[in-house]
């Protein structure tokens, strides 16, 4: 096995790797994430307080998004509309894919704030805006935000996706790197080692939060 | 709308040539995730550090990379090393260890969240271990870790659609052709997505039969057939224990 | 009713043919009754018997399946209209809510705010009231609850009996006419249980709220309240004075419920 891996060939794809990883998966993952925590808990609401006509429609759309592959998204609206740019097409649909879930982990964790706190907020005639932004909100967020963490580093690892519409990201930067030299072998590992340094200390501080707020 | 129904038609062997592969990868992949899960599983919660270990770098090495590295590196980098796959034994390869990996914490929360009681009796009882987890245990952590299980199967069935990148003629892939075909994105992907969310669906609705069958071997539930059967009218009834 | 003045002076709380159902259980069947401004009713009886359903209507958590409330002579959250009971708009119900305060067995202070901040997010934000003077209030209200030095506290670092004070300042900081006491004590360890009872006498000796209580309390009912009703399956079977109900009632079932629970 020594024979085969080489250092040279590990050295001279490492920057490229690293570049792609900067400047194309680290970007979509934060804005896909930033689109996927707002829009998510935009639908949660929806999905509980707005009139049958509106949620349940809502409801189906994100359930449907939520079950077909993001590849397969991605390449929809990578044709439906080819004037847009590729690397915005593919934070859009990782943003809106996984809303789908974190509007799931938000409404579990508002589901747990206890009715007590919706009554006391009735018997004060506190208004429902302010019930939901400074009693339900900040409450539900600190059971939500762990999870909702895990679904970033997910779609982390989902970044490669936009290989299928074109995009640059670390994984295909690695493939290109190999398909001109012929050895894959640095290039895959390399990447795959990136991610790991940069998922597993993030998984493992998300799990110190999780049990940190829970004694609450 | 008819051309593209035309199409469609003459399409058909292939989408379901399609179907097949994917129907393949996803069988595939969740029959060998489900294995390592319920292997990487119990060693992840076993009371001595030498199976826990090295379970738990396993998992976090699987999880922690992405699929689609695991499937490049497999694709490409394997037979360097003399060991030529077919694209579909790669692709069940990597699905189901990543997802194996994940369905491994799923196994052991699972286990777990039996109540120590039940442990305790079996050991009062004198069952040895293996007896404990296959008639005690499992049976319990089973019925608890079902759904978990099930978003993980949807999920891996999202996941085969990278096969579409290792060049694979699955749904995805003759989604793609379609689209060629027609000429019309949003018929030729409304179509793929229809099939990826019908046996998604499918799926959903074994898993809920299974539960359910699980709860009731458990006694915490109606037996299967009156969970699927529609109910009848209560008044049929009355008269029933009247006549001799 | 015995002990209290006749007034021209609407009723605070009327209740008229009130129903209430959940599913197919009836919990309350055409229940009338009414508190007089500053009266301190008492209700006891049996659990399942409505009396904390009636205190959940009055503060909306349930809402009427059939009857009126009136509020100080006002329908409150439905009306007669051209002959037909309708539902009021919920403003209209909103802003005579605002007369109710209530007091909750489990609490339910906010706890990702202050003390100080739960005392003043209503009236700053419902009642319109200025900050400073919300915070002067509150302080106010702190100092009468005895917990001026926890202004700064969480809740969830507070005792039970604390929290319980805190809770009765926070109801007590939008100035009700009427306070409903629900259960106030039942989840405090024993010993809290005479600090907060402390501080509700002193609210019932130094104001004149009117005030509905829910309790097993049977001493602190007999010292604050004028009246007491005795509840059993969703009916008043018996209403008097707390000398009268306690020492002699005139119905058989107040008279066994009350031995099962002195």
């Amino acid at each position: 096995m020594s024979e085969m891996w080489s250092w040279d060939r590990a050295f001279t794809v490492l920057p490229q790797l690293l570049q792609a990883f900067l400047e194309v998966t680290l970007l979509a993952t934060v804005l896909g994430s930033a689109i996927a925590a707002v829009l998510g808990l935009v639908v949660a609401i929806v999905r509980r307080t707005a009139p049958a006509w509106v949620a349940r429609p809502v409801h189906w759309v994100m359930e449907f998004i939520r079950m077909t592959p993001v590849v397969v998204q991605l390449l929809f609206v990578y044709y439906m509309f080819p004037s847009w740019p590729a690397l915005w097409i593919g934070i859009g649909v990782l943003g809106v894919h996984y809303a789908t879930y974190m509007a799931e982990v938000y409404r579990s964790g508002i589901d747990a704030v206890p009715p007590g706190q919706w009554e006391a907020a009735t018997a004060l005639s506190i208004p429902a805006r302010r019930t939901w932004t400074r009693i339900v909100v900040p409450q539900a967020l600190r059971t939500t935000l762990p999870a909702l963490g895990t679904w970033v580093i997910s779609m982390f690892k989902d970044t490669p996706f936009l290989v299928v519409i074109s995009v640059t990201e670390m994984v295909s930067a690695a493939e290109l790197f190999g398909s001109r030299t012929f050895v894959y072998l640095e290039a895959f590992t390399l990447a795959g080692l990136i991610f790991l340094a940069a998922s597993y200390p993030t998984s493992v501080a998300l799990r110190r939060m999780e049990a940190r707020l829970a004694r609450y | 709308m008819t051309d593209n129904l035309e199409v469609l038609g003459t399409m058909l062997p292939r989408l379901v040539d399609g179907l097949v592969i994917t129907l393949q990868l996803t069988a595939g992949g969740a029959v060998l995730a489900f294995v390592v899960a319920v292997v990487l599983g119990l060693a992840a919660g076993h009371p001595s550090r030498v199976a826990r270990g090295p379970a738990r770098v396993v998992i976090e090495f699987f999880r922690g990379t992405s699929l689609l590295v695991q499937l490049f590196w497999l694709f490409y980098v394997m037979p360097m090393l003399g060991v030529s796959l077919d694209a579909l034994l790669t692709g069940v390869l990597a699905l189901g260890l990543n997802y194996g990996a994940y369905g491994a914490d799923v196994v052991r929360g699972a286990i777990r969240s039996v109540p120590r009681g039940q442990w305790e009796a079996s050991v009062a009882l004198g069952l040895s271990p293996a007896r404990r987890m296959v008639r005690v245990v499992w049976p319990q952590a089973w019925a608890i870790m079902i759904p978990s299980l099930s978003n993980l199967a949807v999920m891996l069935l999202k996941g085969t659609a990278v096969a579409y990148v290792i060049l694979m003629h699955d749904i995805t892939f003759v989604t793609e052709q379609l689209r060629q075909r027609t000429n019309d994105t949003f018929f030729a992907y409304g179509v793929g997505m229809l099939m990826y969310f019908a046996i998604a669906y499918c799926i959903v609705v074994a898993a809920n039969a299974l539960e359910a069958r699980a709860k009731h071997r458990l006694g915490t539930g109606p037996p299967l057939k009156d969970v699927l059967r529609p109910r009848l009218p209560a008044r049929g009834r009355a008269g029933a224990g009247v006549s001799g | 009713m015995l002990g209290t003045e006749q007034t021209t002076d609407p009723p605070v709380i009327r209740f008229e043919n009130v129903v209430k159902r959940f599913g197919d259980h009836t919990v309350l069947d055409g229940l009338s009754f009414d508190v007089h401004r500053g009266e301190r009713v008492t209700l006891i009886g049996p659990s399942g018997s409505g009396k904390t359903t009636i205190l959940r209507l009055v503060m909306t958590l349930e809402h009427l399946t059939d009857g009126y409330i009136y509020l100080d002579g006002e329908p409150f959250t439905h009306e007669l209209r051209g002959g037909k009971r309708v539902a009021r708009r919920s403003k209209d119900v909103a802003a005579v809510r605002r007369k109710i305060g209530m007091v909750f067995q489990q609490f339910n202070l906010f706890p990702n705010m202050s003390v100080l901040e739960n005392i003043v997010e209503a009236p700053v934000h419902v009642l319109g009231r200025s900050k400073d003077e919300a915070v002067e209030r509150a302080r106010e209200l702190l100092g009468l609850v005895g917990l001026t030095d926890k202004e700064d506290a969480h809740p969830t670092r507070l005792s039970g009996g604390q929290q319980q004070r805190v809770a009765i300042a926070r109801a007590l900081a939008m100035d009700p006419e009427v306070l409903l006491l629900d259960e106030v004590t039942s989840a405090l360890d024993p010993e809290l249980v005479g600090e907060v009872l402390a501080v509700l006498r002193d609210v019932a000796r130094s104001t004149d709220i009117s005030m509905l209580i829910v309790t097993h309390e049977m001493q602190f009912a007999q010292e604050v309240s004028q009246r007491v009703l005795m509840f059993d399956q969703g009916r008043i079977i018996e209403d008097g004075t707390p000398d009268v109900m306690f020492s002699a009632p005139e119905q058989e079932r107040t008279r066994s419920f009350l031995q099962a629970v002195l």
